[in-house]
């Protein structure tokens, strides 16, 4: 009963976070919104008994996305565009909100219908529960003696998997590096304006 | 950046324990949630927090860039040279089975490497990406 209400409270509060989002203009705001995002989010986790995943959710989307995207906006303009400047540029006719509408509408509608063939939440019949599940559950304390599961999985039984995982982040990093982490010549000509920005 | 005194204590009280805790996440993780990736962020979220109060170039100082990517490769690194070893050992590709005297210990050492490696990474790649975006802001 207590989680239902937690549900429904995180739930709303998402989705006036989401809200909040869409309507907003400055940007700083945005971005304090989508750590708050980021946050409910794991608690939904923390809810769903799935510590593993929340933990990861406040790190890396509460925590490193927020200051990275904070980052970011630190070296462009603080604010978005407003829709009066947007609809000045172009012709208001071409602006037609009912089928993005429309096609949100009827994509959702189909969403929800499918939800309602979905196994309930928990349920041990579950397509997802009965393929190797049940073998990680029954043996991955006898054959690793690692009482966490998840790391049991995620660092044995699937360590190939997670290898992959790890030299993406890594390659990531080099991908960074090689865009715009080079040493920029130590003001040869001491630009402080919008020419300095391209050298590398 | 102007210095603040409330945020220079605030942070200096901070930034061991959220290491402190880093590190419990790290090598706790066989028991409670948590593992290399998270141990990972959160560590680097300490530097973050470290390079945002006293600036770029002191955080610099602590961890030089060169560093950073000589451990972003050395987490990797471990992490395919436990795959290696176990080979080398007679068994499948990270099979951590051989690496003890009993399956149990072995597996417990792979899995304990293997999430070393992890955390090395992810926390050194999470710094040199911070530190290639706010690098960008100087000057």
């Amino acid at each position: 009963m207590i989680d239902i209400l937690i549900n429904i409270t995180l739930l709303a509060f998402l989705a006036i976070t989401s809200v909040a989002i869409v309507r907003l203009t400055n940007l700083f705001a945005t971005i304090m919104l989508f750590g708050i995002f980021s946050l409910l989010s794991a608690g939904l986790f923390v809810v769903m008994d799935a510590p593993d995943v929340a933990f990861t959710e406040a790190a890396v989307g509460a925590g490193i996305s927020t200051v990275l995207m904070l980052a970011t906006l630190a070296l462009t303009k603080g604010q978005k565009k407003s829709h009066e400047e947007d609809y000045e540029e172009k012709p208001s006719r071409a602006h037609r909100p009912w089928l993005p509408l429309a096609v949100v509408g009827i994509t959702g509608a189909a969403l929800v219908y499918g939800t309602w063939d979905i196994p309930g939440f928990g349920d041990p019949d579950a397509p997802a529960q009965t393929h190797v599940a049940r073998y990680y559950i029954e043996n991955a304390m006898p054959e690793t003696g690692v009482p966490n599961i998840v790391t049991a999985v995620l660092a044995s039984y699937r360590g190939f998997d997670t290898l992959g995982e790890v030299a993406v982040v890594f390659t990531a990093g080099v991908a960074v590096l090689l865009l715009i982490g080079g040493k920029r010549p130590k003001s040869s000509t001491s630009l402080k304006g919008d020419g300095g920005q391209d050298e590398t | 950046m102007k210095p603040n005194l409330i945020l220079h204590v605030v942070s200096k009280f901070l930034i061991p324990l959220i290491i402190l805790f880093a590190l419990y996440v790290q090598f706790h993780g066989d028991f409670g949630p948590g593992g290399g990736f998270q141990a990972g962020v959160i560590f680097s979220a300490a530097l973050i927090l470290y390079a945002l109060v006293f600036g770029l170039d002191a955080a610099e100082k602590i961890i030089p860039s060169h560093l950073l990517r000589i451990l972003a490769s050395l987490g990797l690194l471990i992490y395919a040279g436990v795959g290696v070893v176990a080979l080398l050992l007679g068994a499948n590709y990270l099979d951590y089975t051989v690496l003890g005297s009993n399956q149990i210990a072995g597996q417990h050492l792979g899995i304990l490497l293997v999430e070393l490696g992890v955390g090395i990474t992810v926390a050194a790649v999470m710094l040199i990406i911070y530190f290639a975006f706010a690098g960008r802001g100087r000057e």
